[in-house]
């Protein structure tokens, strides 16, 4: 393994905020994995460190392929993980936001551009992505899609579920969408959390991605056949809203499968304590998403059903 | 009138409201069927508008009679954000200026935006006011996207702004309230004065006279207006972007929109620790300064200031 900074930023008070990657194998540039790019993304990070340790082990048994190269890069914005911040510690502005970046601009368009520079040219990218919605998701992985990707490389991972999303104007200066531009194959991997770690569903990230690079000849491990994966667009995800705001209380998780007319949750009155409001399932499906914070408002996004 | 034109349930016994002061003449003329919107507060840091709002309604509700057609006023579509100072949609961490067309299908921010977008539209223009953020002072300015230069550069003109900054089209900015209103065909200026929680008095007694002047163009105001100035249009001359390559706190030696020689001395980076000049920042080339550092602190890619380089203007 080879420990190295790939980009430093320099600021009036504090020490220099390294950008530190850890490089596994020689030869291709075969995979790379981004973590925290947020000041809130522990998981992200932590899914990150373990895939680092997991990753010295095989290197030990000699088990990186030959001719192999693997870059992983736990976190990019510790200044404002250390101050607890989700964006950059002076103007706020989201690093995630700022690709492919640029060497003259601002100052997280040059951090953006400073790793950028360091992570091109690799064959699959993930970066571990989080979501702005508070709650539980099922692990899964994400694909943008543009001209350049191919859904079944998705199924390697073996999660249960890949989502294809259309990009959004906003997506375009993600680092997603810019590696797929410059040629680098590039997912988005979602486990259960971001601002606490999640032990069961950050294994199951390592997995998915040790599951991966097995299965693309990048190392060799022992790692269980994961699951047959499903891939899904946007229009099998349904929305459930909130009618009303108050204190929400669940009757289910996710990964649980319902039939339509299930109870899903009560929501109350958060002074006086009556029930206001019952919502039931509308449809068939497994809970991909719910909202897990106790107060809502109205039309919050309670739940995410995947229609059967 | 007032009017609550969207609105959400907060989680405990509140709602969050947008608010509309609709105000209509009443002109002995022919009605003129016309409205323009004045829209403000989609960043809770940006106040000047706040100021340029109150003062246009003071004047028309004192003038009716000389207003043909409809003024909406919407002083704050980012509510919550302004009344915490925060400059995005508090508890999202969202920028409301990144979730138009917005979708009743969507959050409770999507579902806010297109309610807005539907009150809106259709009007004969809408003025969408900003004020830069904390970090930068911007003289007043009208931004168009190339796309829509050739329709909007008329109506600009008549804001009394000291200058049009047509910049070139970029995706992301697709998510704007002033994209999304001028794609479905409702004609919106995006104005940019001032500086971040500020109000700066002279600049927004410039637009609201602006304003005045826009609505005697489109036959809505038969009262007085001021003597305009003639802005400076961007056209085929080039921004020049000047950022700190040091870290440290600016001090500016320029004023604000001054012209400026190639090379000539902007201001220095000090290393607060030492007293050393870490940078001596310079103007990259002759031109106007238009934007300029009001925050101090810097770091590496930190934006100085913006010129409009080509030739002075004096």
């Amino acid at each position: 393994m080879h420990k190295q900074v790939l980009y430093s930023i320099q600021s009036p008070y504090r020490q220099p905020m390294d950008i530190i990657g850890f490089r596994f194998g020689k030869g291709e540039k075969a995979m790379c994995v981004v973590g925290a790019m947020r000041g809130n993304e522990i998981q992200q990070m932590y899914v990150c460190s373990r895939l680092v340790s997991r990753l010295k082990e095989l290197e030990r048994e000699g088990s990186i392929c030959n001719g192999k190269e693997i870059m992983i890069i736990p976190c990019v914005n510790y200044y404002s993980m250390n101050i607890g911040k989700r964006f950059w510690t002076m103007d706020n502005t989201d690093i995630n936001r700022m690709f492919p970046g640029y060497d003259m601009g601002e100052t997280t368009q040059r951090i953006a551009d400073g790793l950028f520079k360091e992570i091109q040219g690799f064959t699959y990218g993930v970066q571990l992505a989080s979501f702005y919605q508070q709650g539980d998701f099922l692990p899964h992985v994400k694909l943008m899609e543009t001209d350049f990707t191919n859904h079944d490389d998705m199924t390697d991972f073996g999660l249960p579920y890949a989502f294809v999303r259309t990009p959004r104007p906003y997506d375009t200066t993600t680092l997603n969408y810019n590696w797929q531009v410059w040629g680098t194959k590039a997912f988005s991997l979602y486990t259960n959390a971001t601002d606490n770690i999640d032990e069961s569903s950050a294994k199951i990230a390592v997995d998915a991605i040790i599951r991966f690079m097995v299965r693309r000849g990048i190392v060799r491990a022992s790692v269980n056949s994961g699951n047959l994966t499903e891939i899904i667009g946007e229009e099998r995800l349904v929305q459930i809203h909130s009618p009303i705001s108050g204190i929400c209380k669940s009757y289910v998780k996710t990964g649980d499968e319902l039939r339509s007319g299930d109870l899903l949750c009560e929501i109350s009155d958060p002074l006086e304590g009556d029930v206001i409001s019952k919502i039931f399932s509308p449809i068939n499906g497994t809970v991909f998403f719910r909202y897990n914070r106790p107060l809502e408002f109205e039309k919050s996004v309670l739940y995410k059903i995947i229609k059967l | 009138m007032t009017t609550v034109i969207a609105s959400a349930g907060l989680a405990v016994n509140e709602r969050v409201e947008i608010r509309r002061n609709r105000i209509t003449g009443k002109s002995s003329k022919t009605p003129s069927g016309k409205r323009v919107c004045i829209v403000t507060g989609t960043h809770g840091d940006e106040l000047e508008g706040q100021y340029v709002c109150a003062d246009t309604a003071r004047i028309l509700n004192e003038n009716l009679s000389q207003l043909n057609g409809t003024v909406d006023i919407y002083p704050a579509i980012n509510p919550l954000g302004i009344d915490s100072i925060t400059r995005g949609i508090p508890l999202f961490d969202l920028d409301m200026n990144r979730i138009f067309p917005g979708t009743s299908e969507g959050t409770m921010a999507e579902s806010l935006a297109m309610d807005i977008i539907s009150d809106i539209s259709g009007a004969d223009i809408c003025i969408d006011i900003h004020s830069s953020n904390i970090y930068l002072k911007e003289i007043p300015q009208i931004r168009i996207n190339e796309i829509t230069a050739d329709e909007l550069i008329p109506y600009a003109k008549m804001l009394n702004c000291d200058f049009i900054w047509i910049h070139s089209s970029a995706t992301v900015l697709e998510s704007t309230l002033a994209f999304s209103l001028n794609t479905t065909g409702t004609k919106t200026l995006v104005v940019e004065m001032g500086v971040g929680m500020r109000i700066t008095k002279e600049y927004c007694r410039q637009l609201t006279a602006g304003i005045f002047n826009m609505l005697k163009n489109l036959g809505m105001w038969e009262g007085d207006v001021e003597t305009i100035r003639t802005p400076i249009i961007s056209g085929e001359r080039t921004v020049e972007f000047v950022n700190s390559d040091a870290d440290g706190f600016f001090v500016p030696c320029v004023e604000h929109w001054v012209d400026i020689e190639k090379g000539e001395h902007i201001g220095d980076v000090i290393d607060p620790l030492t007293g050393r000049i870490a940078e001596r920042v310079t103007a990259p080339c002759c031109g106007r300064i238009f934007t300029l550092r009001e925050f101090p602190i810097v770091y590496g890619g930190s934006l100085i200031a913006r010129i409009l380089g080509g030739e002075h203007n004096a």
